[in-house]
């Protein structure tokens, strides 16, 4: 997979997002046992916003949410939890890049926003943990089908789009304002 | 129904439209995005955000997840029956919002980090009043997503830096922001007043309609140089790349101190839920943004 080929998953990925991973990293520095084991799933960076049908859960809108604030927790993430496909929005820092280069993971990102779009694709929920952190904040494990399209945003190579983007936004940026600011 | 009871009604109606249906302006931005975007990966983001603005309206479901920090901007007629009762009453739609549409629940107190699960807290829902002649109460629900709040920026510039400095403030702001607001974004840019006036303009800006020009010429014409300033960073839809940065610049000022030049720049994400609704004394009620 190369930076800006595009993909759609199918089979079982989880969520976490600011306070999971805050969890998450606090437990794997004290050494403490998990109580959950999703070696090698998809991550994905996601608050969804889910209804309880009798005693089950439905997911109705599960869009990305932004990545960056992840960021101080998601090399320790890689490392540990053995993840190679993360994805979000806005993409990551170059910690990130780096662990992801090493370990060889990538990031993809959904549109977002695309949150009923997200859901669609969503089959089932299979289990949830850490609910006491909220429902948004919440480690959701989610069954899904043709779960896409997503762009791969950095690849294990460590290339970035993001990056590229905001090195052309820069070099730019002397010219916008050579127009637009005298 | 007594008045108190339709403006709880009202509320809940604002919140569900401006949660699942975007203001036909908004949409139409997003299509003439749609049209202009060069970038093949920009283009896919916008068919897949079309698609999304679609599919929600015809499941009713919420566009985005993050259905936000929920306030109300209001104008109210100061013969009004019962304006000491509005807030109660915007609590009471918010609380029953969250169940019925539902509403994903926001509202986190910042020291035990505990969310209260009913999108109601300390000065949440936020109101903002201005009280005007009259006697019919204007209510726009304004519910914001986390992800283009957090790129806001303020800056008490150096008054001798004048509009250059403000402009190029806004250009830095929007290639700092990057992808995480979820453009195309609209920005709103508020100057002038102290911080706090700045960026409640700012905010303020983000409720005004897109193709709508400004009445005041120098603003409209900043605006515009502003649109296009911001759209030739290249950052596009998601910050992947592309045309698409902005669908819209909005400026709103204040006179200033002289020592100071304060300007604030609020994003607001390509998913810009705002609904507004007239209510009449009488009961009557006209649904300004949407069609309902």
């Amino acid at each position: 997979m190369r930076a800006g080929d595009v993909i759609f998953v199918t089979g079982t990925l989880f969520t976490a997002r600011d306070a999971a991973h805050r969890r998450m990293a606090h437990y794997l520095e004290e050494m403490k046992q998990l109580p959950f084991r999703f070696d090698g799933l998809p991550l994905y960076h996601c608050g969804p916003l889910v209804k309880k049908v009798n005693s089950e859960w439905s997911v109705l809108a599960a869009g990305p949410t932004t990545s960056m604030r992840m960021e101080p927790f998601e090399d320790v993430v890689i490392k540990n939890l053995g993840i190679r496909l993360i994805i979000g929005k806005g993409g990551m820092g170059e910690r990130t890049r780096k662990t992801m280069k090493e370990f060889g993971a990538a990031y993809a990102v959904f549109t977002g926003g695309a949150a009923v779009l997200a859901a669609k694709h969503v089959k089932k929920v299979k289990h949830v943990e850490w609910l006491d952190l909220g429902v948004p904040e919440a480690v959701w494990v989610f069954e899904v089908e043709a779960f896409g399209p997503l762009v791969i945003g950095i690849d294990s190579d460590g290339n970035s789009l993001f990056e590229k983007v905001q090195l052309e936004a820069e070099r730019r940026k002397a010219e916008i304002v050579k127009k637009f600011v005298s | 129904m007594n008045l108190e009871a339709l403006v709880e009604n009202v509320a809940v109606d604002l919140l569900r439209l401006a949660s699942v249906r975007l203001p036909t302006d908004v949409k139409e931005a997003i299509r003439r995005a749609y049209n202009k975007e060069r970038s093949r990966i920009g283009k896919a983001q916008l068919k897949a955000i079309l698609d999304n603005i679609k599919i929600a309206e015809q499941m009713g479901i919420p566009i985005c997840q993050d259905t936000g920090l929920i306030s109300f901007y209001l104008k109210a007629g100061s013969q009004f029956r019962g304006l000491d009762k509005v807030e109660e009453t915007l609590r009471r739609a918010v609380q029953r919002a969250t169940v019925e549409i539902p509403l994903r629940p926001n509202a986190v107190d910042p020291f035990t980090q505990k969310n209260t699960n009913d999108n109601m807290g300390m000065r949440v829902p936020y109101i903002h009043w201005r009280i005007v002649s009259g006697d019919s109460l204007e209510v726009t629900a304004f519910p914001k997503g986390g992800g283009s709040e957090n790129t806001s920026t303020l800056k008490m510039m150096e008054p001798s830096g004048g509009l250059r400095g403000l402009k190029e403030f806004v250009i830095e702001s929007v290639i700092k922001a990057g992808g995480m607001p979820c453009p195309p974004t609209i920005i709103g840019v508020g100057v002038g007043g102290g911080p706090n006036v700045a960026m409640e303009l700012a905010k303020l800006s983000l409720l005004q309609p897109i193709g709508k020009p400004n009445p005041n010429m120098a603003i409209a014409q900043l605006e515009l140089e502003l649109f296009e300033a911001v759209n030739r960073t290249g950052i596009g839809p998601m910050g992947l790349g592309g045309d698409s940065t902005a669908l819209a610049v909005k400026v709103k000022y204040a006179h200033r101190h002289p020592a100071s030049y304060p300007v604030a720049v609020a994003f607001q994400c390509w998913a810009a839920r705002k609904a507004t609704a007239l209510i009449g004394s009488n009961g009557e009620v006209e649904y300004l943004t949407h069609k309902v």
